[in-house]
């Protein structure tokens, strides 16, 4: 399934991610296939280790696409994000071509005339030789396409995100001395975010708009048994049945997908076949980041394993 | 089909859902490629086009259940098929029949024939010929337009009239004469049909209207003055100084983090250094210097204007992310500080704790400055603000306006919001004319939308 193959349906879509590892919801499927369909990028928003930087590896795999990732942080802007000049470069052929200056000019007996025959030479100094891409001017200029990831675009600025409108809506960018570059093949765009800040409305309106929240018990179950192949299926289970039951807690962090396949490993590498108080109490530290979650957790474990166990036998 | 989804937005910005236009455009597009056949589809495929925000999804989730429910008035054509749905929520056979018994025979069920239209349909008991006279009538009273919930009469006796009922009433006169028993079975269902008809038009008001009244009530709440509201309202209005608060923050929380960063300006590098030949000896950095702000509050919390200082609190409360250096302090006989209070609580509980311990008292100003200057005057600086929340109604006490004077001469500013209208002010034992020489700004603020523009114009002073 690694063709460039158009997506045929949403069908096509679910069983197409599946096959590189990606369970994907049904609403996931659907902001995929519509996203292919009308052209549009994707904001997909949701808590950290859900699986949404993933969907963009997973896309990328699947299509056989080449994965263009632009990190966003505080700070980051035009010169990091789209294109920058190579000064350097600039300067060292100035230098070079210092004598072929005087060639040029030579013949020039006024300055107004010197002035002149330097303009017959044009820009050769911002021509895009002198151009070096950043990512999203990388995403525009892949003749077979790609997938931009533009990820935790929460975490950068106001000024960047209006940056970012153009490639959004019509995939290009406009460099002033250059003029507008439009994308060979439309790239398939996926933003993530966090929810660290509200985004702007010019953004999201840009955007479908894709939350991907903790997943359902049973389709938890077939990410980790996609994942971690060694969890059996009373293992995997109660594992869920677990989590689930964690999650309903007051905790600083929430234990997400990730986690969940993270503890998945752990307990497949301890030769663990059903979850017992011991163990949990022993391997909670991958569920759980902060001493205070654990802390609140603990005393659960007992009543929250016995359910599990239950559920595992009769669920 | 074109139209329904047409109505649909239309109904999904009466749910709070700003749906624009080009967002329509995308969702039609989105709509064509997958088409109307599967209902879960078509809610995903409307979930992921037009809502933006978790909050929209379930709006939008809701209102879409609640628009394919029932669905809109169709024509009459294909309506006998919507009937069932229609007469589960309201057109319940029994109604419409009202209390016609089951033992009365299926003889007098025939109408006679000089009887009108309608009449004849609510003696035969015809369930879907009813539900589709209701859809026909929602649709020429154009019952999608309502908007207000005083327009819930208006659109009733639209839909009457748009049914027949002035025929009824004839024909009702008619058989009251001839034949008592039919006259008594048609006014039962007749009163069936009302509450149906209600029923339809509180239904298109909750599907249709909610964005609209929403926003006259918030606009009549940000107008209304604080000290006089009602219980019910109190919440409304912490919802709504809530909401004042986070559009404050997002107005001014982002030019603040532009300030930290430092670029090289290179225009201005180069031509500082083209005398060495474009070497940067010299660096030149973009950099715009920014006061921090610095807030110190004053709230009156006495029993006179205890409400208004309490949504004030709450506002700096959320102001928090804005203003970094916020210190907030209450008092109505002595002054104290509640800057943890307020950082460490909800705002709920920590209201009441302030309240607890230093309200509702009679307020001395005098004492509370002098309390203020002996512990936390070096808490102002010339970056400071400062604001007093109060009345000035000092009973007759020692207003100590010499201290407001050190206060003043110390900070950057000093702003005082008075509850209270001009015309009070001076009257009584307000000092307000006393303090105000000391003040940069006095002004009233005694509604919400007062409170949002005085604070937005005290943070906006930083920018």
């Amino acid at each position: 399934m690694t063709a460039n193959l158009p997506m045929q349906s949403i069908e096509a879509v679910t069983a197409g991610l599946a096959s590189v590892g990606y369970i994907a919801s049904r609403q996931i499927a659907t902001a995929v296939y519509l996203a292919e369909k009308i052209e549009k990028p994707i904001l997909v928003e949701g808590p950290a280790g859900v699986g949404k930087t993933e969907l963009a590896k997973a896309l990328a795999s699947w299509r056989g696409l080449q994965m263009i990732r632009m990190q966003c942080y505080e700070g980051l802007d035009e010169a990091k994000a789209l294109y920058e000049w190579k000064y350097a470069k600039q300067l060292l052929y100035t230098q070079i071509l210092k004598d072929k200056l005087g060639e040029v000019l030579g013949g020039a007996q006024t300055l107004t005339d010197a002035l002149g025959r330097l303009h017959d030479f044009g820009d050769v100094f911002f021509s895009k030789e002198f151009v070096e891409p950043r990512p999203l001017l990388k995403a525009l200029e892949q003749p077979q396409g790609c997938v931009l990831l533009v990820d935790e675009i929460d975490k950068s600025d106001a000024e960047f995100e209006s940056l970012l409108l153009e490639i959004l809506s019509d995939y290009q960018v406009t460099i002033p001395e250059l003029g507008t570059i439009s994308a060979t093949v439309k790239p398939l765009v996926l933003l993530t975010s966090n929810g660290e800040r509200d985004l702007s409305d010019a953004l999201k309106r840009r955007c479908l708009h894709l939350h991907i929240g903790f997943p359902e018990q049973k389709l938890e179950e077939r990410i980790v048994e996609s994942r971690v192949p060694g969890a059996g299926e009373t293992l995997r289970k109660q594992m869920v049945g677990f989590i689930n039951q964690i999650r309903a807690l007051d905790l600083k962090k929430l234990p997400s997908v990730s986690e969940t396949i993270d503890w998945a490993r752990v307990l497949v590498l301890l030769q663990a076949s059903e979850l017992d108080h011991q163990t949990v109490k022993d391997t909670l530290n991958v569920l759980l980041k902060y001493e205070a979650d654990i802390e609140t957790a603990l005393p659960q474990v007992s009543g929250f394993v016995a359910k599990a166990g239950r559920e595992g036998v009769f669920g | 089909m074109r139209e329904e989804l047409h109505r649909f937005f239309r109904a999904a910005r009466g749910a709070g859902v700003r749906v624009s236009p080009a967002e329509s455009i995308d969702a039609m597009r989105a709509v064509s490629e997958v088409g109307f056949a599967d209902r879960g589809l078509l809610r995903d495929t409307l979930l992921v086009t037009l809502a933006k925000t978790q909050d929209e999804k379930q709006a939008l989730a809701q209102c879409f259940d609640l628009f394919f429910s029932r669905p809109e008035p169709k024509t009459n054509a294909d309506a006998a098929e919507g009937a069932d749905q229609q007469s589960e929520s309201g057109a319940s056979p029994s109604q419409l029949s009202g209390n016609s018994a089951p033992g009365q025979g299926g003889g007098e069920d025939s109408a006679p024939p000089e009887l009108g239209e309608l009449a004849q349909m609510l003696l035969a008991q015809d369930r879907s010929a009813v539900a589709a006279a209701l859809a026909g009538a929602a649709n020429e009273a154009s019952l999608s337009n309502i908007r207000f919930f005083t327009q819930r009469g208006l659109f009733q006796s639209r839909m009457m009239e748009a049914l027949g009922v002035g025929q009824l009433r004839d024909d009702l006169d008619r058989l009251k004469a001839d034949d008592s028993a039919q006259a008594e079975r048609l006014t039962a269902a007749l009163d069936g049909l009302r509450d149906s008809v209600r029923e339809m038009v509180a239904q298109a008001l909750l599907l249709y209207g909610r964005e609209e009244a929403e926003n006259l009530r918030h606009e009549v709440l940000r107008n209304a003055p604080m000290m006089r509201l009602e219980r019910r309202q109190v919440e409304q209005m912490k919802e709504l100084i809530r909401a004042i608060a986070r559009r404050l923050r997002e107005r001014y929380s982002k030019p603040r983090k532009r300030q930290r960063r430092g670029h090289l300006d290179v225009r201005r590098t180069i031509r500082r250094n083209a005398a060495w030949g474009n070497i940067p000896f010299l660096t030149a950095w973009k950099r715009r210097h920014r006061d921090r702000p610095q807030i110190v509050a004053l709230c009156d919390v006495s029993g006179s204007v205890a409400q208004v200082s309490d949504f004030f609190l709450l506002l700096i409360h959320s102001l928090h992310e804005v203003v970094d250096d916020v210190r907030s302090f209450a008092f109505s006989g002595h002054l104290i500080e509640v800057s943890d209070i307020l950082d460490k609580q909800e705002p709920e509980a920590a209201m009441r704790e302030i309240m607890s311990k230093v309200g509702f008292g009679s307020s001395d100003y005098g004492a509370s400055l002098a309390d203020f200057e002996k512990r936390w005057l070096r808490a102002v600086t010339p970056k400071t603000t400062v604001i007093v929340l109060g009345d000035a109604r000092s009973n007759n006490l020692d207003p100590r306006t010499d201290i407001l004077r050190t206060i003043s001469e110390r900070a950057k500013r000093v702003v005082w919001l008075n509850p209270e209208g001009r015309m009070g002010w001076g009257w009584g034992d307000s000092e307000m004319f006393r303090y105000a020489p000391f003040c940069n700004v006095v002004r009233q603020c005694a509604t919400a939308k007062q409170l949002e523009r005085a604070v937005s114009d005290i943070v906006a002073a930083y920018q």
